[in-house]
């Protein structure tokens, strides 16, 4: 049957793809829609283990997650659209004020 | 002696409570400032005068003595007491820092934190000649150093430097010759030598069972003698870089050139002095068999000095630079008398430490004024001084002859009695540096006084006057100092003599 | 003893005093005549009391601690009084009360503060070289040598605002620091190898034998290197016709009569030491004979008044010393009080005719003896007793110096100081010719001196005289052992002399410019004092202050330069590293993932 490692590969793989929009995207959206996944491939993670090891941890912290995720959401747009008030774009490359 | 009026922190602290005055309540105030200043220093130096008087020279070591425990468990605590060496050194700050004041009265800008920056200064020195606890020595040897950032940077003079030589590039990066430069390049320097010092004497502390930092819980522990030696050598180093040792000297030029009169006066007088002490008090004290090994390298370097800092004394065209390089030549003196691990060597080391510090305090108070009245440092164009301002001229003159050891003048006995220490050391042959080194500074100083103040008045200069009011007073009390501990050298000698003994008794020559 | 210290202790205290006096209360130094008659003042009371002291033949040493140190003093000072010092005290008193006098009128046009200024420093030299005489050891001895150089060096450079006298006043100093130095190492080894500076101690340790110690030949050599600096001999003798740049009551005092004496004083007192390196005083005796004659040559072509004293003292310096060398050093002291006396009386007599004329050069005088026939007769008298023709002074203490020389079977120096005899004659009465009699040249109005400047002049030459017959009488100076043939030996070349410059200059008979070229490369030499001064000068810019330049420039740019370019470095590195701060987030997160990734795989592969 579909094992733990096919949920974990899953996993493994959205959070690869949230990696690189993360490291990749222009678009400070974009961005954290890359963060979302590699939560959201945290949550897999969870729940995976939690059904498979018959343990109710994992989706008690998925829960968390979940909310902790809805939270930095909010906060993230929120800067987000602060940013772009000030500085008029949103694209991760021009926001360099904290240059060394 | 446990005496029941704590003098030595009176002396130490008065200035640092003048520092605190000046900041609270004086703060706009000019004159105020300078009366708190004033007052303060007299305080202590009036005090110092008065246990160099009171000290028992029979019954000799550390006298006057305070114990307050500040961290037990540590070891720590605030122990001070003074023995010959440092009462003579004592009187030397008070001297410096009392003519120094007076020789600041002129300072125009931000005088009260000036005064608050130079107060909370001369503190850091008192408490280095006065501690008993290696922690406490350390703590106030950061507080003697410090301020002189804010002092250079702030109120020093720039000159220019043209670069040139294969690191040329280096010196357009790093903007050589500004007074900013100087500030932190002096800074800088002295912290990393005093990270060497901390961790010589954190390798003590630990050695000695982690106790108790108390010099003298030290001075009864054997510590091994392979520890020794490198512990010396880091305290040689470290203290060294402020006594100007070669090759870690080039921070000395250029801050004493930057700095204001009275931070050079402090700083050339008395700060290298620290260095000095550091090595004789904390390093042979301490260490006696690490300093009868090492002696060899203390000598030969102090060698260097000697001749090295006074031919370099002989190219400068800067008349700072001139006597900057003249510090580096004397503390070669100092450093080579407490080579010699003589009694005479030793003797003559303290005595020139004390006699340098008034001379070269002079020496930056005759140039400061010259600085100010002519606005220039270019002894290319001076000349003839002599006529408009015969009162420097003299003082000039004076001090001239007391740093190249004429008799008369504090710095003959010093060196004389460096000279004989040298002869009587294991290395007979430093003698002849030492005397080549009298003769260099003959030919440098009388030259620039020459230049100076003798011949045609030069057509560069209009208008010139002698000293007036205050600083005439730093003028003749250094110059009185230094014919009094010339013609009685035995002043100054009889005290030094009953520390030097006992310290010498326990190094063993190697 | 203490009661016979007050007496010495005032001939030293008085002239400190009068010192401290004008040093410090400065309206009294700016009153000009009046700050001099202070000084004179002083002066005087000092030769009353150096009279009764040598009236009353007293001998006696006293000592204070000076550098204390465990084992007992390093250092003491004190008065030693005994028939050596005794004299010089009387000298130095003598001339320098009667040099203070004289300024008083030749320096009348100074400013008062200058003048003021010029009677602080000869207090002050008075009582240096009072110190000096009186030292009851070498290292007193030193202090006050020393000393008395810086009085030399201020005096010299009276008149600062010249660039000529700044020089010489400098050169001075740092000619005779040279040889100061080997005093100073001397007297360092010898205080080592026997625990004290204290004559007394050292003579008695000569005594007993208990001074044979190794390298004690290289220590009284380096001590007479003091000698060699101060007193003028070859090769550091460059400094003393350069030191007439000073005003020339100063020279007659300081570079003739007392300050350079101070060489010969130290080979005289430290006799007995002296004596047991015999090695060394031959040197002392040859370099002396050598500086005799070389000097005398020089004064043959030297036509400044003033540089051809000089160059006389210089050479009679060289008798002194040559005569000490010989082992004869009582003749040599002789020699030093009969010349403090007349060479004095020659300088004080050519200030007057230079005040009178207004210039130094002698071929710009003439037929000065109608216009001061009293300057004219001291001159000639002075030119008398340093040529050594009885029965003045100079002609005894000449004898004996050449009697010494000759009884040690020194032939080298005793050949070079009779050939010195007839030069020494021959360019006196040179100057005596050129400058008194012939034709007159001088320019201005010349006038006989004032009887402030007079005076000290007849002093000086009744004493030359009296000291001179009262020798002749008591027939002192005269030695059992010295050969019959040696005085009519030196009158006979001194005769030759005065006939050559007769000769020469009076009559014309012979053209000095056809004997110049004659002797063309001997003249060159000797006009250009054989190229000592100018390696000295050329040693000085060229060695020293090349060398000086070259570590001024090694500091700045190599030592201090390596110091900076760690700075430089420092600074790029973090100017690199900077780059990593590039302000992008993305950037970071990047560097997170990495960095992550990496601290995995380094534990993995850690198991």
């Amino acid at each position: 049957m579909i094992g733990l490692s096919a949920y974990l590969v899953l996993a493994a793989l959205v959070f690869s793809i949230g990696l690189f929009g993360v490291l990749t995207r222009r678009n400070a959206i974009g961005i954290l829609l890359g963060i979302e996944l590699m939560l959201n491939a945290v949550n897999i993670n969870l729940v995976a283990f939690a059904r498979f090891n018959g343990d109710l941890t994992g989706l008690v912290f998925t829960l968390f997650t979940i909310s902790i995720t809805v939270a930095e959401v909010a906060v993230g747009l929120a800067i987000v659209i602060a940013i772009f008030r000030v500085r008029r774009t949103v694209e991760a490359d021009r926001l360099d004020l904290l240059r060394g | 002696m446990a005496i029941t009026v704590p003098v030595l922190s009176l002396i130490t602290w008065s200035p640092f409570v003048g520092a605190l005055l000046i900041m609270f309540t004086a703060r706009h105030h000019p004159l105020a400032v300078r009366v708190i200043a004033t007052v303060t220093t007299g305080i202590s130096a009036a005090l110092s005068i008065w246990i160099y008087v009171a000290y028992d020279q029979e019954a000799s070591g550390f006298q006057f003595f305070e114990k307050v425990p500040l961290v037990p468990p540590l070891g720590i605590s605030y122990e001070i007491g003074a023995d010959g060496i440092s009462l003579l050194m004592l009187l030397l700050t008070s001297i410096i820092i009392v003519t120094g004041v007076f020789a600041s009265w002129t300072v125009a800008v931000r005088s009260q934190e000036f005064y608050a920056l130079l107060l909370a200064l001369v503190t850091g020195v008192y408490g280095v000649f006065v501690s008993l606890d290696l922690f406490v020595l350390f703590l106030f040897y950061e507080l003697a150093v410090l301020p002189m950032y804010l002092l250079i940077g702030i109120w020093g003079s720039s000159g220019e430097v043209r670069p040139r030589g294969p690191f040329a590039w280096a010196y357009r990066a790093t903007g050589v010759g500004t007074k900013e430069y100087a500030a932190m390049k002096l800074t800088l320097y002295l912290l990393f030598g005093s990270a060497f010092i901390l961790v010589g004497i954190l390798a003590l502390y630990v050695n000695a069972g982690a106790a108790s930092f108390s010099f003298l819980d030290f001075e009864a522990t054997a510590f091994p003698r392979a520890l020794q030696r490198w512990v010396f050598l880091a305290f040689y180093v470290g203290f060294g870089i402020l006594a100007g040792i070669w090759p870690l000297h080039t921070w000395s030029p250029d801050g004493h050139a930057s700095a204001p009169t009275a931070v050079s006066m402090l700083h050339a007088g008395v700060l290298m002095k620290l260095g000095a002490y550091g090595v004789v008090r904390v390093g042979m004290g301490l260490l006696p068999e690490g300093a009868a090994d090492l002696a060899w390298l203390m000598g030969t370097v102090a060698c260097i000095n000697i001749v090295y800092g006074a031919l370099s004394a002989m190219a400068q065209t800067d008349l700072k630079y001139v006597i900057a390089y003249s510090s580096v030549s004397h503390m070669g003196i100092v450093m080579l008398g407490a080579a010699t691990l003589t009694e005479a060597g030793l003797n003559g080391s303290v005595f020139q430490m004390f006699a340098h510090g008034v001379m070269t305090g002079l020496f930056f108070a005759l140039v400061g004024l010259v600085y100010e009245k002519s606005h220039s440092r270019e002894i290319g164009k001076m000349g003839g001084f002599g006529k408009t301002m015969p009162g420097i001229a003299t003082a000039f003159t004076v001090g001239g002859l007391s740093s190249l050891g004429l008799p008369a003048t504090a710095g003959f006995a010093a060196e004389l009695l460096t000279f004989i220490g040298a002869w009587r050391s294991t290395h007979r042959w430093w003698l002849f540096p030492a005397v080549a080194g009298t003769f260099l500074t003959a030919v440098y100083v009388l030259r620039v006084a020459k230049q100076i103040f003798w011949g045609p008045p030069s057509s560069h200069f209009h208008d010139l006057e002698d000293a007036r009011g205050p600083e005439w007073v730093a003028l003749v009390v250094l110059v009185f100092v230094l014919v009094l501990f010339g013609m009685v050298p035995g002043l100054a000698i009889a005290p030094v003599d009953t520390a030097t003994v006992p310290l010498l008794a326990r190094i063993v020559s190697p | 003893m203490l009661a016979s210290v007050w007496l010495p202790l005032s001939v030293l205290g008085m002239p400190f005093v009068a010192f401290v006096l004008l040093a410090v209360v400065t309206p009294l130094r700016r009153s000009g005549p009046r700050a001099g008659l202070v000084s004179i003042g002083a002066m005087a009371i000092a030769l009353g009391g150096a009279l009764t002291v040598w009236a009353k033949g007293f001998v006696g040493e006293t000592t204070w601690v000076w550098i204390p140190a465990d084992g007992g003093p390093i250092a003491t000072v004190g008065l030693l009084v005994d028939p050596l010092s005794t004299a010089m005290l009387v000298l130095v008193t003598l001339v320098s009360l009667l040099v203070q006098i004289y300024s008083l009128a030749y320096l009348r046009e100074e400013r008062p503060a200058s003048l003021g200024r010029y009677y602080t420093y000869q207090s002050l030299f008075a009582f240096s070289m009072l110190g000096l005489v009186l030292a009851p050891g070498f290292l007193q001895m030193f202090i006050f040598w020393e000393l008395v150089g810086l009085c030399s060096y201020l005096l010299i450079g009276y008149w600062y605002e010249r660039p000529a006298a700044a020089r010489a006043a400098v050169k001075a100093f740092w000619i005779t620091k040279l040889g100061d130095v080997g005093f100073v190492v001397g007297i360092v080894l010898l205080w080592s190898a026997t625990g004290t500076f204290e004559f007394t101690d050292l003579f008695e340790k000569a005594q007993e034998h208990a001074l044979a110690i190794a390298g004690l030949p290289t220590i009284m050599f380096l001590i007479y290197l003091g000698a060699v600096g101060k007193s003028a001999q070859f090769p550091l003798h460059v400094w003393l016709p350069d030191a007439m740049e000073g005003p020339t009551p100063v020279s007659a005092l300081i570079h003739a009569a007392t300050m350079v004496t101070a060489g010969v004083f130290m080979v005289t007192r430290a006799e007995p030491l002296f004596a047991l390196v015999p090695e060394v005083l031959t040197l002392i005796g040859w370099v002396g004979a050598f500086t005799a004659l070389l000097a005398a040559t020089m004064a043959c072509v030297e036509s400044d008044i003033k540089r051809v004293l000089a160059y006389s003292t210089v050479s009679q310096l060289g008798y002194m010393m040559a005569a000490a060398g010989a082992g004869a050093a009582y003749a040599g002291f002789l020699h030093l009080l009969t010349h403090g006396l007349f060479k004095a009386l020659l300088f004080l007599a050519a200030g007057a005719v230079i005040h009178a004329v207004g210039t130094n050069d002698i071929f710009r005088m003439g037929g000065l003896f109608r216009a001061m026939p009293q300057t004219c007769v001291v001159f000639v008298v002075g030119t008398l007793a340093l040529a050594g023709v009885p029965p003045l002074a100079g002609f005894f203490s000449k004898e004996a110096v050449l009697g010494g020389v000759w009884e040690a079977h020194l032939t080298g120096p005793f050949l070079m100081l009779a050939l010195t005899v007839l030069l020494t004659a021959f360019y006196m009465f040179r100057v005596v010719f050129v400058t008194f009699f012939g034709r007159a040249h001088a320019g201005g109005h010349p006038h006989e001196a004032p009887w402030l400047m007079r005076g000290p002049l007849w002093l000086l030459a009744a004493l030359t005289v009296l000291v001179g017959v009262r020798w002749a009488l008591a027939g002192a100076g005269g030695h059992e052992e010295t050969p019959a043939w040696l005085a009519p030996l030196s009158v006979g070349l001194a005769v030759v002399g005065f006939a050559l410059a007769w000769a020469l200059y009076q009559r014309g008979a012979i053209d000095p410019a056809r004997v110049a070229a004659g002797l063309a490369p001997l003249d060159y030499l000797a006009r250009h004092r054989y190229g000592l001064d100018a390696l000295y000068t050329g040693l000085y810019r060229g060695v020293l202050l090349g060398f000086s330049r070259l570590i001024g420039w090694i500091d700045r740019y190599l030592v201090d330069g390596v110091l900076n370019a760690l700075t430089a470095l420092t600074l790029r590195a973090g100017d690199g590293l900077r780059r990593v701060q590039s302000g992008r987030a993305q950037d970071y997160v990047y560097g997170v993932a990495f960095g992550m990734l990496l601290l995995l795989v380094v534990a993995q592969l850690w198991r």
